[in-house]
């Protein structure tokens, strides 16, 4: 076998390789896309169903009994606003942190990064109570605050590896030229860290977006995002996986559109600094 | 710098508008049951002879809106006006102060309400949840596999009998399963079940003195007896089964019998279905539970007097019969009033009637052990601690239905979490 026939079959290998670990990743989407088409007895039928006459009840019972733009548009104002948030406090952290690093820099990232393993059923009670004695249980307000402060440190700690990839000269010939510290990291920093903000920012829309405690906790009719819509059809008593493949079909589809929408700014932020 | 504040102060007070729930609002937290969302459909009628009053209705799972009500009765969060709770919170929130007791006039009959359910849901003589609808447990089994096997259910027939007749209807080659029953690990799973077997064998929860009884001989038979059953007879991965999961296996007509909540049976599709008294080992006191999914008031809401109007149109003969006129009398939430058994057209449209009634009406939560017991319950103590001890059982009977660990050991570890909850809780 020549190097080159060699290198054929690793590269074929690889292919082969990557085409597995898809089609694993994306399985449990692809049988949860399938299953809201079916009635709730084919959903568990036993061997599954591969081939079915695909229904469309379950979309219909969802829209006659939930408003789902409303959920929908509360996860957008949230995830948004949260992500928002997060990277107003953050950039100028990281910025601070990746250009003038003292003696504790490091410890003060991994600080707020271990508050991300304190369980959030730790501080049920005074956010709770904090939200209740603000009047801001079943508020939008809330959970994005919540979200920010829950997204905060893994933005930070990412942001501050971009940052910290910027060559310092840039920043210097710059304060050479009289930049204030606010223009610096608007029309310097910003703009040469984009794809890491934007990488930053989807990542922490998602996990807002996916975020299920606080939003069930803490909200009723008014502030209730896609995360509580999907909650609210499991049923102890009776079948229910068809319907909440549905729902999860429903709740999945505008992060999956955005994501794809966005794919070039996501590699291009995870793949930041990868080869040099 | 001022715009942006004042944009920001704007965007602030547009993100947390509309915070509480204005007046002739009713905020209602229940669960996602077919009887439930039923209620939901039927709302607008309610809104429509009540002028002034909306409904929202806030749906979650069993387990997220019992610490979302817990929570918020706990803190008076006032996030909702009517919550669905079950026969166990009722008493001990009704104790606590943390419900309104229901008064009802005339028109209500409250004496229609079946005793064992109002009986389940008051405390001191005050009744702080009004049933929605309620439940027992009791044999569902395929008469067609019965006849096959050459045998003829009983009314109340024994756990023996049912090991028979389970013997007799497996056939593992064919898939074919003699019994099928809980085992998933929770208080209100496989020990809702798993404490009315407990009771027919003369086993129960807590002695006089509040001491824990896991470790007497009768929860040793009665847990032996029900891993061997489910081990020889049941279905593979029992220990993952609970209601639904079981209930996909009748369906699919892997079980010969199932014995589980009463509800069950207007799920079942199978037409040879048939229907008896759960069984019994010693005693038939407390051999199936009694449950029932209610409609109560926290105490501190604003709306108490729009809520109560709600409760007693949703838990209304009216509404009983206003369901079966929309989705005829086989659909109409069963289990809470005699009136409904009494109505020929729903013994004609629920075959499962008479052994539904039969069940609820034989279950005293006040009287479920065959020896004197300190508490109030079938298939729970009504005390605080029995969630978190309930759930720490389950957990070893699982292990133990699993071949984890063997029978002695669970029962052993079972009784140390029940001792060391019952310890901490001040009991002795």
């Amino acid at each position: 076998m020549t190097d080159k026939q060699r290198q054929n079959l690793i590269n074929r290998v690889a292919v082969a390789f990557g085409w597995i670990a898809a089609i694993l990743f994306f399985f449990p989407i692809f049988w949860m896309v399938l299953t809201s088409f079916k009635t709730e007895n084919q959903a568990i039928a036993i061997p599954p169903l591969l081939f079915f006459e695909p229904t469309l009840e379950n979309y219909t019972e969802i829209q006659e009994r939930t408003n789902y733009s409303k959920f929908a548009l509360n996860s957008i104002i949230t995830a948004f606003g949260g992500t928002g948030l997060a990277l107003l406090i953050a950039i100028p952290s990281a910025y601070s942190m990746a250009f003038n690093t003292g003696r504790w820099t490091k410890d003060i990232l991994m600080w707020m990064l271990s508050t991300k393993m304190l369980p959030a059923v730790g501080v049920l009670m005074p956010i709770y109570l904090i939200s209740q004695k603000l009047g801001m249980l079943d508020s939008k307000l809330a959970l994005v605050i919540i979200y920010a402060m829950m997204n905060l440190p893994i933005v930070m700690l990412i942001l501050f590896n971009y940052f910290r990839e910027i060559p310092k000269e840039i920043l210097e010939a710059s304060r050479m030229d009289g930049t204030s510290t606010f223009n610096e990291i608007r029309q310097v920093v910003m703009p040469l860290a984009w794809g890491g903000i934007a990488s930053t920012a989807l990542l922490s829309i998602i996990l807002c977006w996916n975020e299920a405690f606080w939003s069930i906790v803490l909200t009723t009719t008014e502030a209730s995002t896609l995360t509580a819509f999907v909650a609210s059809f499991q049923a102890p008593e009776g079948l229910f996986w068809a319907k909440v493949s549905a729902v999860s079909t429903l709740a999945c589809a505008p992060i999956v559109i955005f994501g794809w929408l966005a794919q070039k700014q996501l590699v291009q932020g995870l793949t930041f600094g990868a080869v040099k | 710098m001022k715009a942006l504040c004042t944009t920001a102060m704007g965007v602030a007070l547009g993100l947390s508008g509309a915070l509480a729930a204005s007046a002739g609002e009713l905020t209602i937290a229940t669960v996602n049951n077919g009887h439930m969302i039923e209620m939901q459909k039927l709302t607008p009628a309610f809104e429509e002879a009540n002028p002034g009053i909306t409904v929202n209705w806030v749906t979650l799972d069993e387990g997220t809106l019992r610490s979302r009500v817990t929570t918020d009765i706990t803190t008076k969060g006032g996030q909702f006006d009517i919550m669905t709770i079950g026969m166990y919170e009722a008493p001990i929130w009704g104790e606590r102060g943390w419900l309104e007791a229901l008064e009802f006039g005339a028109d209500y009959d409250v004496d229609d309400i079946l005793p064992a359910m109002r009986g389940g849901l008051s405390h001191d003589g005050n009744l702080y949840a009004a049933p929605f609808y309620g439940e027992s447990s009791m044999i569902m089994y395929r008469k067609d596999l019965m006849d096959a096997a050459g045998m003829e259910m009983p009314d109340n027939p024994s756990w023996g009998y049912i090991a028979d007749a389970a013997a007799a209807m497996t056939d593992k080659d064919a898939g074919q399963y003699g019994i099928c029953l809980r085992g998933k690990p929770g208080w209100g799973d496989n020990m809702a079940f798993l404490s009315t077997m407990a009771n027919s064998f003369g086993a129960q929860w807590f002695n006089e003195d509040w001491t824990p009884a896991l470790d007497s001989p009768a929860w040793n038979h009665a847990v032996n007896f029900y891993v061997d059953l489910l081990n020889n007879y049941g279905p593979p991965g029992s220990s993952a089964n609970s209601f639904n999961e079981i209930l996909a296996l009748m369906n699919e007509g892997k079980c010969g019998m199932w014995i589980d909540a009463t509800i069950a049976a207007s799920f079942l599709t199978n037409e040879n279905m048939a229907y008896a008294q759960a069984p019994q080992a010693i005693t038939t006191r407390g051999a199936n539970w009694l449950w029932a999914w209610s409609l109560a008031i926290p105490a501190g809401t604003n709306q108490a007097e729009d809520a109560q109007k709600f409760i007693e149109w949703a838990t209304s003969k009216e509404y009983i019969e206003l369901v079966a006129e929309t989705n005829g009398w086989g659909a109409v939430p069963t289990g809470t009033r005699q009136s409904t058994y009494d109505n020929a057209n729903f013994q004609a449209a629920a075959g499962f009637a008479d052994a539904e009634l039969a069940a609820i009406m034989s279950a005293d939560p006040s009287n479920s052990t065959q020896n004197p017991s300190p508490y109030v319950g079938v298939q729970f103590a009504a005390i605080p601690e029995f969630q978190a001890i309930g759930t720490a059982v389950g957990q070893q009977m699982t292990a133990a239905l699993a071949g984890d660990i063997s029978v002695e050991e669970a029962l052993e570890n079972a009784q140390t979490a029940a001792d060391r909850e019952m310890k901490k809780a001040g009991y002795y």
